[in-house]
């Protein structure tokens, strides 16, 4: 009785675990559909809420975590992405979409360059032709950010409003306490190469300033302007530039010129207020806007004291893509929240000027470039959009890959113990691939 | 007549089967059968890569033989117990002293009632949220550090999550804080079990206050205190959540405060139920191994009662 009872057990477990992995293994063919009653959209953060909300003609607020389009009902699942809870949220209702009640499914969920083509190399993405958006409604939008969204077989599987050039934030009050000046052109002399830069930490040290909050704050400079992929032929690659990195950030550490915090800890963060003693941040048109405590009075971006050059080296860090979740049944406000969004110059310039964000719209970016009577308060009046657009035709993401979110996160994580002494190099780079390998079993090094 | 008795008994036997259903039910669904699927999980390849779903592939023990190879296990292993035993010393020490003090007629301690429920408040709040406040109050810019420079006690802030016995003393700290109250409660149903002839026996006899703990207090308290132990093992060998908010998921430094659920967890990512099986069954051998230890040490008088 016993054994039978066991080998029944022993079966059923099996094929449960066999089950599952059809169910994972399935790829759904593109189906949409348009009278959906409600609008399932998934991210994590109050970004893209505070975009439609603000900008989007006929959204309403309801309460915090719904709104209505017309009949539509909006309903927002906002996961924050620590601890990857928003991926593996997104990844369990994805792989049930195909079951789930209409009303229930996925219609619209947004995705990071450093995962994107995990979701848009699948089927779970719907091709935003086959809702209805074409190659000339996008024509104004940058090259990089359609690239990013493109799947291996060359279809265009999302859209994103936002261009994510980055720029060197630096304290204008600090400036002029330590070089006399604050004028953007005068600060980039001092920060033009990595050379320069960190022979003026040295200066900024010297004045009680850290150069930079954290290490990790130039971390994607160094590691946008890679000349390998993080992971080739299933073998973890860790590129010379990504080593400078480390060559410069342990140097700079070592004299106290930069933290070790983790991006986005209250230690980081400190920098925000003049307290803080933070010479500069690196980060695109987001950072400043959304992330750098602009609207808390005290704070240095509230007072407009951030002045805006390019730094070093060029780097993009993040934005936000839209995609189509397949099987949704509300396809054509989606392709109408796609237009509107990331095409329509006049609401585009809206988000300039409210929010300060850089958009994803040649012309319109242009335009307002040269447009000498728009000027962002939290840089102290200063049009930081040339450089911003500069930097948005230079971003190549040819060396991105669906690990990059993994690997970027362990490294810094694991060089963090070298900082700070408490492993070797060598011992470091180990906790790196055996991190990374946790993440992604089937990788080697 | 006798048989009838008999019968009787026999139909009583039945009800108690009958009663024992619900706990069997349950204890199968949600303990027997995870338990053995664990088991049937560790010895297949099985993740998740971003969508794409690889194994279950038969791999017979190819999952364990990777647990042990690398020989991090035991590093994990050992941070767990270092970190348990840490808290537990400090936390028997504390409950045994306060419960003796509180079960102690002749002391006849004012505000009992308050001091217990204040000692059994940390357990309460939430480990996470406790975790977040420790995190805030020994961060690099935080109060603790800032009090610490104030008075003159450090030139400059002293980065507690950046070094190894600092970040496991606050793991250790924490869950002493959290669970000696807990334990208090339990010791002290234990002492006031204790016949209290023997106390005045004692005192007629003239025994010290330490004489009367040690040689009657203690000993007899010892089947509460194997109870106490072992849960405390097993609770302390199950360490997740203190240390993974402490130190945000990551160990650090150098996963010198990774316990063996964190890493568990880090298979989360990837779904991999073929190593987070073979590292569950790992722990549960292991449990079953200490337990056993720690009732063979103090178990010789378990017959008590």
């Amino acid at each position: 009785m016993k054994k039978r009872v066991l080998s029944v057990l022993l079966t059923t477990a099996l094929a449960a675990s066999m089950l599952t992995a059809c169910g994972g293994s399935s790829s759904a063919s593109s189906s949409v559909s348009s009278d959906g009653k409600v609008l399932n959209i998934y991210c994590w953060n109050e970004e893209f809420k505070t975009r439609l909300t603000d900008h989007y003609p006929g959204y309403e607020a309801i309460d915090g975590t719904t709104g209505k389009i017309g009949e539509v009902t909006v309903k927002w699942n906002i996961k924050p992405n620590e601890n990857n809870a928003y991926q593996n949220n997104l990844d369990e209702t994805l792989l049930k979409q195909k079951d789930a009640a209409a009303d229930d499914k996925i219609d619209l969920f947004l995705v990071e360059a450093d995962y994107a083509l995990k979701y848009v190399d699948t089927d779970y993405t719907v091709a935003v032709k086959d809702l209805g958006v074409t190659d000339a409604d996008l024509a104004n939008q940058y090259q990089y950010t359609k690239d990013i969204v493109t799947d291996s077989k060359g279809v265009l599987k999302g859209v994103s409003w936002q261009g994510c050039p980055g720029a060197m934030f630096y304290s204008r009050e600090a400036a002029k306490e330590i070089f006399g000046t604050d004028d953007p052109a005068a600060i980039q002399e001092y920060v033009k190469d990595w050379d320069t830069f960190t022979a003026t930490a040295a200066d900024v040290a010297a004045a009680g300033y850290k150069m930079v909050s954290s290490v990790n704050d130039t971390y994607r400079v160094y590691s946008n302007n890679v000349t390998s992929k993080w992971v080739v032929d299933g073998k973890i690659n860790i590129d010379d530039n990504i080593m400078n990195w480390v060559e410069d950030s342990k140097a700079m550490v070592d004299a106290g010129q930069a933290g070790t915090h983790d991006l986005w800890s209250t230690d980081w963060s400190a920098g925000f207020y003049p307290d803080g003693k933070v010479f500069c941040y690196f980060g695109p048109a987001w950072l400043i806007n959304f992330s750098m405590a602009a609207d808390t009075e005290g704070s240095i971006g509230y007072n407009g004291g951030w002045g805006a050059t390019e730094g070093p080296q060029g780097f993009y860090w993040g934005g936000t893509w839209i995609c189509g979740a397949n099987g949704t049944d509300n396809a054509d406000l989606i392709k109408d929240i796609m237009l509107k969004m990331t095409t329509d110059a006049e609401l585009m310039k809206g988000i300039v000027i409210k929010d300060d964000d850089f958009v994803n719209n040649k012309p319109a970016m242009e335009a307002m470039a040269a447009d000498t009577s728009y000027s962002s308060k939290i840089l102290g009046g200063q049009n930081p959009l040339a450089m911003y657009c500069a930097g948005a035709e230079k971003i190549d993401l040819s060396n991105c890959s669906a690990y990059d979110q993994g690997c970027n996160e362990e490294f810094q994580k694991a060089m963090k113990n070298y900082f700070e002494g408490n492993a070797t190099l060598e011992e470091a780079k180990e906790l790196f691939y055996k991190g990374v390998t946790e993440k992604y079993p089937e990788l080697t090094y | 007549m006798k048989k009838e008795t008999k019968g009787k008994v026999v139909s009583y036997n039945k009800w108690g089967y009958i009663f024992l259903i619900p706990f069997v039910t349950v204890y199968v669904i949600f303990q027997l059968i995870p338990l053995g699927s664990t088991i049937i999980n560790s010895f297949f390849e099985n993740y998740r890569s971003g969508l794409m779903q690889v194994g279950p592939n038969f791999v017979g023990l190819d999952n364990f033989i990777k647990l042990f190879s690398s020989g991090d296990i035991w590093v994990y292993t050992a941070n767990t117990l270092i970190m348990w035993v840490m808290g537990f010393v400090p936390q028997i020490l504390v409950s045994l002293l306060l419960g003796a003090w509180f079960s102690d007629t002749r002391l006849r301690l004012k505000g009992q009632r308050f001091f217990k429920t204040v000692i059994y408040l940390p357990n309460l709040i939430m480990a996470s949220a406790f975790s977040m406040l420790f995190f805030a109050l020994f961060s690099d810019a935080g109060p603790i550090n800032d009090i610490l420079i104030t008075i003159g006690v450090l030139d400059e802030p002293f980065k507690f999550f950046s070094h190894t016995w600092s970040t496991r003393t606050l793991v250790a700290f924490m869950n002493f804080v959290m669970w000696f109250g807990n334990t208090t409660i339990l010791l002290m149903a234990g002492m006031m079990g204790i016949d209290t002839s023997l106390f005045e026996a004692a005192e007629v006899d003239g025994a010290t206050a330490s004489q009367v703990f040690f040689k009657i207090t203690l000993p007899l308290l010892k089947p509460i205190l194997i109870y106490v132990m072992i849960t405390s093992l097993i609770g302390g060998l199950q360490m997740f959540d203190v240390p993974q908010i402490l130190t945000n998921g990551t160990g650090e430094p150098m996963r010198s405060s990774m316990t063996l659920i964190m890493y568990l967890n880090k298979h989360l990512f990837s779904k991999n139920y073929g190593m987070g099986g073979a590292l569950s069954v790992f722990l549960f051998v292991i449990t079953g191994i200490l337990s056993l230890i720690v009732f063979k040490f103090t178990g010789t008088g378990e017959s008590n009662d």
